[in-house]
């Protein structure tokens, strides 16, 4: 027999995998997760999710972004090749501003993205809740519930019996 | 954490005073539900092609080839094809350049300012107006690519992109063109990461749809593109927070590049360029032509694909009031500048606005006066907004009237600057109307591929909108 990922428990309603977080959460389980076709308002909270650390990234990208615009130009005007333009300075950060305000924004949205996608683990091509058949409704209209059996509370019965408790319906097992 | 219903207890001042209840004008028409949403949006990319769109396909490709036509024979030829002489050495190039990339603005103000806003009106109208920001940037970057003649001269050796000359002399960065090439790359690759990652749970939609369905290829290839994605929560809290912090950073990105692009003019010398209203102005300029163009598509989009549902009277009208506080404020930016102009004491400031308005050009000034400045003014009136064909017909008027302004500012400044002895009159060249004429059919050829095979609004945000959505299961909304 294949090995098990773990529960997945249906939910009709926004109100309803809203509750059923926080149930889940206050049990203590751990690794879970919540499938919705759209991001619900306040699931961070419900599952007792941290905040993103997504904008570490943001800031780093962008520090970056401005340092190399600022030293590009700084490096092109002092020492690669300095040339009188105009009788204006060889370098100064004031007509330097808009090439490395843009270049602040452009490192910004890649680290961003990129931190995104580091995070989120992305691509991922293939993950155990894809195979299931109810998968498809969970990008469309329904919501699931997802209780990985490496979690340390994971029991077969005992989660299963929460998952009814707290009103999953259509509850399987996921094959790994 | 967000704000919750239990954080905010009722005020007990609520319970005396009883206020008259303000219904939320409904986002999404007769109460559908996320299925209806995902039904009705991937249907339209699952569906067996429209005869129409072949059609158009055909004649989009057919005007599009008016463009690639005229860059063969400029970059066989070079640039003398185009009608540019002295005085006037920057004419419809940069006037198409200023004027699609105005366009392209209005996307990105409806996908991060007014998600900064949180104005949720916009998610359906956000993703086609994405799609016009990043089609309207390829043909506006047709021009400052082109217009150095042999192309690759843009890279080397570096007319455009930072790279040495061979004499290893490289751009000059003191320059408000440099900082230009800079503002409108950074917006092209922005433009298309934010959309690409907006379009990346609706791919994934696609993805599992075609999967049920059994066909494989569709669901590789949109697949491919969905990056995975499985709508877990703990990727929502990533992606929510990443969206976020795209939307604040193209917030300044979209004020800086129109900002920019106005200090190719306002930082030189020429009479009718040199002026500090022009950022702002160039601005709300661009916000205002490209609201006009998101209009012109999204109305005959509305009624092909009965979107009347999800593209209610309230976006209209929300748009129609942007256009009119926009078309105000240009109009207050053209009598400013004439009253500058004469307060100012520059005689050939003055000069210029005077012959502007009643000099050789004196046509294209009052057309995009009677288009910029009387046009907007319908939209005070409900009649006006509600009738679809007048909004629709009103804001062609904008498209060329904004396409006029550029001209005006340009062509006029350029053909009578300092000295009498080097004045003349521009007239473009048949190559360039051609070309420019293409441009349109290269924005629809695009437009066009990207209704028929992407998710043309976005579901997942759609979904959120919708009374369904709250999680407290409250109408009060």
């Amino acid at each position: 027999m294949n090995k098990t990922y773990g529960i997945i428990a249906a939910f009709d309603t926004t109100p309803e995998i809203y509750q059923a977080c926080e149930k889940v959460r206050d049990a203590g389980y751990t690794q879970w997760d919540a499938l919705t076709p759209f991001p619900v308002h306040g699931l961070d909270y419900a599952m007792g999710l941290r905040r993103s650390k997504v904008p570490r990234f943001s800031l780093a990208g962008g520090i970056t972004g401005f340092t190399v615009g600022m030293g590009f130009i700084a490096w092109l005007g002092l020492s690669e090749y300095p040339l009188v333009v105009g009788g204006k300075p060889m370098f100064s950060p004031m007509f330097a501003f808009p090439v490395s305000y843009e270049l602040t924004i452009l490192f910004t949205a890649f680290a961003t993205i990129g931190g995104m996608f580091f995070l989120n683990r992305l691509p991922m091509h293939y993950h155990p809740v894809m195979k299931a058949p109810q998968f498809v409704r969970a990008m469309d209209d329904r919501f699931y519930i997802v209780i990985e059996t490496n979690d340390p509370k994971f029991n077969a019965t005992a989660t299963r019996d929460l998952l009814v408790k707290i009103g999953g319906k259509d509850i399987a097992e996921l094959e790994a | 954490m967000g704000a919750h219903a239990s954080d905010h207890p009722v005020p007990a001042i609520l319970a005396e005073v009883k206020p008259a209840v303000m219904p939320r004008p409904v986002l999404v028409a007769n109460n559908r539900d996320f299925h209806w949403i995902t039904e009705k949006i991937c249907g339209l990319v699952e569906g067996k092609t429209p005869v129409w769109w072949w059609w158009c396909f055909g004649a989009a490709a057919f005007v599009a080839s008016f463009t690639i036509a005229g860059l063969i024979y400029l970059v066989a030829t070079g640039v003398g094809v185009w009608g540019h002489a002295n005085p006037v050495n920057w004419a419809w190039d940069i006037v198409n350049f200023v004027f699609w990339i105005g366009i392209g603005h209005a996307g990105t103000l409806i996908s991060a300012i007014l998600c900064l806003l949180r104005q949720k009106w916009r998610t359906s109208i956000n993703r086609p107006a994405e799609a016009m920001t990043i089609f309207a940037v390829v043909c506006a970057a047709i021009f400052p690519v082109f217009h150095v003649g042999r192309i690759w001269f843009a890279v080397t050796p570096g007319w455009l992109f930072p790279f040495p000359n061979s004499n290893g002399i490289w751009q000059n960065f003191r320059s408000p063109l440099e900082w230009d090439v800079f503002a409108v790359s950074t917006y092209g690759t922005v433009s298309v990461l934010f959309w690409y990652v907006g379009l990346i749970p609706d791919l994934g939609t696609l993805r599992d749809r075609f999967t049920a369905a059994g066909n494989v290829l569709k669901a590789r290839i949109y697949g491919f593109f969905a990056m995975g994605w499985r709508g877990s929560n703990r990727q929502w809290s990533n992606y929510e927070m990443a969206y976020l912090i795209l939307a604040g950073i193209s917030t300044p990105l979209v004020l800086s590049v129109h900002t920019i692009v106005s200090f190719d003019f306002a930082v030189s010398l020429i009479p009718g360029w040199h002026t500090t209203i022009f950022p702002p102005y160039f601005v709300a300029g661009a916000i205002f032509s490209g609201f006009g163009m998101v209009l012109t598509l999204m109305l005959p989009l509305r009624a092909v694909y009965r979107l009347d549902d999800l593209i209610t009277q309230y976006h209209i009208d929300c748009m129609c009031k942007i256009i009119l506080a926009t078309g105000t404020m240009v109009g207050y930016a053209y009598s400013m500048e004439f009253f500058i102009a004469w307060y100012g004491a520059n005689p050939y400031e003055g000069f210029a606005f005077i012959n502007r308005a009643f000099g050789h050009y004196a046509w294209a000034y009052w057309i995009m006066i009677s288009c910029n400045v009387i046009t907007p003014q319908f939209f005070w009136f409900k009649a006006v907004r509600n009738n679809t064909t007048l909004v629709w017909i009103l804001c062609l008027f904008v498209n060329v009237g904004m396409w006029f302004e550029r001209f005006v500012i340009i062509v006029t400044s350029l053909a009578r600057d300092f000295l009498p002895s080097s004045w003349g009159y521009y007239s473009p060249s048949i190559v360039e109307i051609f070309t420019f004429f293409g441009t349109f059919g290269v924005f629809s050829v695009l437009f066009l591929l990207f209704i028929r095979f992407l998710p043309i609004m976005p579901m997942s945000e759609i979904k959120m909108v919708i009374p369904a959505a709250d999680p407290h299961g409250s109408t009060k909304h």
